[in-house]
């Protein structure tokens, strides 16, 4: 009985989050739509106590080491939930302005909430699938939340298919690696796989693998990020470009770095390779990309290979990279997202690059703003994004892994042709016809400007809280 | 002063904020605020320069070391470490010295968006100033970087008509050329557990790991120098470029690149140095006789000018990988003497500009019977650019190539040809424009020069000749610092 009830108080984040979720879901259904805002409102809140209840909360394992609390997880959960909370707040006035506001839209954010604090906190095999099949249903329905529009039905449809695909592929890896370790907690398999890495299990692993690319959208597995990116509502694709990839890359370190730690030189070529083709893919795609949600697509491609540069690294220096890569990867992205949900020109949202022209006399703060967050995403110091690759390369530099450092950071300057372009269409052109941008949801460009304001000059003193932290949930990940 | 360095480096960006507050509060909006923005500038700029050269003044000379050191620890191993030596305060003082003339050239130029340009001129005098006084890894390289994006907006807002080009082809050359120098120093700093870059000139890399880490370095420095063959962006970027912009650019922003290689490549890699030599040689003199030739087959007086930049910054690669006193000395000077000297021609360029709206030679001619004056000061400017006793350039081109003599006699006997190169773009650019009957209507109404040019180019036309006979004034500040940097050179490859 005490056993239950400390793991209850273990997993207290995601159990709030469920029977809230289910709360809220029955009071969206007798209240009916005219309690959206309160749903959302409430939805915020409870994704925030999450957080503190997260931070606050003990640390340990449950559920016969199915459920891990440790400082990687607690860190993880943090950043997931307060980004799932602010794609709430972008979605409220968004969907208020487009009028297809519903309730089921947080609610929806809030149950794959769940899902991806599963997948931060999972120590074996099954809570790594619930986690990822309990986020990803979510998000597939979020993707086609515009059910009359063509586009999000077509989003929604490939995401499901290729996810399910991609389910596929992790179910069999994992059902290889429990045939051949005998075990599902990683902690077992850690042990066997460093006494005989065969091909059997590194077989099973490559499987595991590809499937959790594909949830983060690394090439050779990106096939839908652009498509979805393009068709689903601007909101939920700002959700889609920070909090799953979060849960999915913490994912990641435990699979690779908890469970296969000591089996680091099978695996590490493999996410090199992965890393390697998506700086291919993420730079020399978006080169021509005219849509700016496609371009983001390409972008956090490129991005997602530079974190996973940080975990083939395979050490504790190599985690605190990814992490703090990924924390600083969030915050720009919710950045540009805001920004871009802010914007809307003779009453149609932004869609291509050069409906930004002129901005800069428009709407000077957000132009500034934008072009901070553009800059932060090519990598100029002193941005955010510069510190974000400085620990990625460095963490790569130090394991030896000289030429993927090299071709990433040349892949970087590629890439920052097209964020290049974003600056030049906002400061350099003017706009072809009379446009008249409209009033600005207050939310939107607050978070907007906050995060750039974030990215620039908040960080420089950030990083120094910002170290500590992603250091302590590294070293608590158990590399031999 | 104590943090007198730190109040140098980040003075301009008080002044920067000053005006962004002086446009808030202004209620007649963006244009009504051009006139504050301006003086603002102006006053921030030359407090700048009372400060640096109050900076001069308290600096010990006869003292190789590193002076007025501010070093706090930041995170992650990197710290806030500032520091100037006898070689990197003169580019300080360089930088303060030609921002303001740039600011009261861009006075009337300069009628669009005043605010944000003021604002980016300022950043842009921060990061560079950083550029010169850091002595972090990590430090220089967030100021090194830094530069490029005023400069991006500056040639891409108020730039010519090919400006977009330009701004993207000067912005992609130099970032591809600077992260490789990142992948360097991440690896440096992993390897020898430290970002300060004094200790990291004691720390002997091994020969193995040596041309691997200076080619790195190199290609940023190459790119931003500009040597022969990555030079291309130059001529693009200073031909779009405002008149202020061409003169940073060719004033200061090359400088860094001869800089880093006084900083990093000889101190840090003296093996891979030594081995690199010949293609560093090889490359200068190319530079020096080809890109001679091609800027005298420019039809534009901007290229031309851009073109015998690069050849001149020939001679100061050529200088410091002559490895000897001599030579680094000379490089030294080169680079300052050439900071006066192209800045001021950008500025002759952009008076007929302003005027007459085109910078094609065929379209001017006779100038001297409208504008004497102006005649003059080309004039002056054009014999320091081809190196006339009295001048320094003079002075700088005698060094390195005295230098390079003593390292390769071929190099410099090719190099002494390129004077002679110089002097033939030079002159016939002087003749074509100056001198003879104006045949082209438009020219009839000409006028010269006004007071506030000329104030422009009186400090010019002081310094250049100053330098010129007095070159001591240098010299006497570089030498300790250039003779401790070759005697440990010397040292390392054992000669």
């Amino acid at each position: 009985m005490t056993d239950l009830s400390s793991a209850l108080h273990l997993s207290a984040p995601e159990l709030t989050l469920a029977v809230g979720g289910l709360a809220l879901l029955m009071l969206g259904a007798f209240a009916g739509e005219k309690s959206t805002r309160l749903v959302s409102g409430l939805s915020v809140l409870l994704l925030l106590v999450a957080t503190v209840l997260a931070a606050v909360g003990p640390l340990g394992s449950a559920f016969n080491g199915a459920y891990v609390a440790d400082p990687l997880a607690v860190f993880g959960k943090a950043v997931i939930f307060l980004s799932a909370a602010v794609a709430v707040v972008l979605g409220d006035s968004w969907m208020h302005r487009n009028k297809i506001a519903k309730f089921e839209y947080p609610i929806l954010i809030v149950l794959a909430s769940v899902g991806m604090g599963m997948m931060a906190s999972s120590g074996d095999l099954i809570s790594l699938y619930i986690g990822i099949e309990m986020h990803s249903l979510a998000l597939y329905v979020l993707a086609a939340y515009r059910r009359d529009d063509l586009k999000a039905s077509e989003a929604g449809l490939k995401y499901f298919v290729l996810g399910a695909l991609s389910s596929g592929l992790l179910l069999y890896g994992a059902s290889l690696i429990y045939g051949f370790a005998g075990s599902m907690r990683f902690e077992d398999i850690a042990a066997f796989a460093t006494a005989n890495p065969g091909p059997g299990l590194i077989f099973g692993l490559v499987f595991l693998i590809c499937g959790l690319a594909f949830k983060v959208s690394a090439a050779p597995f990106h096939m839908w990020t652009p498509d979805v990116y393009e068709g689903a509502p601007t909101p939920v694709v700002a959700l889609f470009s920070t909090a799953p990839k979060v849960a999915a890359m913490v994912l990641i370190i435990r699979v690779l770095i908890e469970g296969f730690g000591l089996a680091h030189a099978q695996w590490a070529q493999v996410v090199i390779l992965i890393s390697l083709i998506s700086f291919a893919v993420g730079a020399f795609g978006g080169l021509m990309q005219k849509d700016i949600q496609r371009l983001l697509a390409y972008s956090s491609i490129i991005n997602i290979g530079y974190a996973l540069l940080g975990v083939a690294a395979g050490t504790q220096v190599g985690v605190q990279a990814t992490l703090m890569f990924m924390t600083l990867y969030v915050v720009d992205q919710i950045g540009f997202f805001a920004i871009l949900l802010s914007l809307s020109r003779n009453g149609r949202p932004i869609r291509k690059i050069a409906d930004l022209a002129g901005l800069k006399k428009d709407r000077p703060l957000t132009a500034v703003a934008l072009t901070i967050l553009s800059l932060s995403a090519i990598g100029i110091p002193p941005m955010s994004g510069f510190w974000g690759k400085f620990y990625v390369f460095g963490a790569a530099a130090d394991a030896g892994y000289w030429m993927a450092g090299a071709a990433g950071l040349v892949a970087s300057v590629v890439a920052g042709f097209y964020y290049l372009r974003i600056i030049k269409v906002i400061w350099f052109d003017t706009p072809e016809f009379d446009v008249t941008t409209d009033k600005a949801p207050v939310s939107a460009q607050w978070i907007g400007w906050a995060a750039a304001a974030f990215s620039f000059p908040v960080l420089l003193i950030a990083l120094t809280w910002l170290e500590p932290l992603t250091r302590a949930a590294a070293a608590g990940v158990g590399i031999g | 002063m104590p943090h007198i360095l730190s109040i140098v480096t980040f003075l301009p960006l008080l002044g920067a904020a000053a005006i962004l507050v002086a446009r808030l509060l202004n209620k007649g909006g963006h244009e009504a605020a051009a006139p504050a923005a301006r003086w603002i500038a102006l006053i921030t700029t030359m407090v700048v320069l009372a400060v640096s050269v109050v900076l001069v003044g308290q600096f010990d000379p006869s003292n190789p070391a590193y002076q007025f050191v501010e070093n706090y620890a930041w995170f992650a191993g990197a710290s806030y470490h500032l520091g100037v030596d006898g070689v990197s305060i003169l580019f300080v003082l360089l930088t303060a010295f030609l921002l303001p003339i740039c600011i009261v050239a861009s006075w009337k130029s300069i009628q669009t968006r005043v605010v944000e340009y003021m604002v980016a001129f300022l950043i842009l005098e921060t990061l560079v100033i950083g550029v010169f006084t850091s002595l972090d890894l990590f430090l220089f390289y967030i100021f090194f970087e830094g530069t490029l994006v005023p400069m991006y907006l500056i040639i891409g807002i108020w730039g010519g008509a090919n400006r977009i080009y330009a701004a993207y082809k000067f912005f992609l050359y130099t970032l591809a050329g600077s992260v490789l120098m990142l992948l360097a120093m991440l690896w440096m700093a992993h390897t020898t557990g430290t970002t300060s870059i004094p200790e990291l000139k004691q720390y002997a890399f091994d020969a193995s790991v040596q041309p691997i880490l200076w080619l790195a370095f190199f290609a940023s420095f190459a790119v931003k120098m500009p040597m022969w063959p990555v030079h291309t962006w130059l001529p693009d970027a200073h031909v779009q470029a405002p008149t202020a912009g061409s003169v940073i650019l060719a004033g200061i922003l090359l400088k860094l690149g001869g800089y880093g290689f006084i900083l990093f490549n000889i101190p840090m890699f003296p093996l891979a140095s030594q081995m690199f030599t010949p293609l560093v040689f090889a490359l200068s003199v190319i530079a020096i006789v080809y890109t001679s030739l091609v800027a005298f087959r420019q039809t534009d007086i901007k290229k031309l000018i851009a073109y015998s930049s690069v050849a001149h910054m020939g001679f100061v690669t050529m200088g410091i990988f002559a490895g000897n006193d001599t030579g680094v000395q000379g490089a030294v000077f080169q680079m300052l003497s050439h900071g006066l000297i192209s800045g001021a021609l950008f500025l002759c360029v952009g008076v007929v500009y302003d005027r007459m709206h085109t910078r094609e030679i065929a379209f001017y001619g006779g100038l001297t019977a409208r504008m004497p004056w102006y005649a003059a000061i080309f004039l002056m400017f054009t014999m320091a650019n081809v190196g006339l006793p009295g001048t320094s350039g003079f002075i700088g081109e005698v060094l390195t190539m005295t230098g390079a003599y003593q390292a390769s006699t071929w190099t410099a006997l090719i190099a002494a040809s390129g004077v002679i190169f110089s002097a033939v773009y030079a002159l016939t650019l002087f003749r074509n424009v100056m001198y003879g009957e104006i045949t082209n209507p438009a020219l009839q109404t000409i006028t010269d020069i006004d007071k506030r040019e000329l104030l422009i180019f009186v400090p010019l036309i002081i310094g250049t000749i100053w330098l010129g006979l007095y070159p001591n004034a240098v010299l006497d500040y570089t030498g300790p610092t250039v003779e401790a940097l070759t005697t440990a050179y010397r040292a390392a490859i054992g000669g």
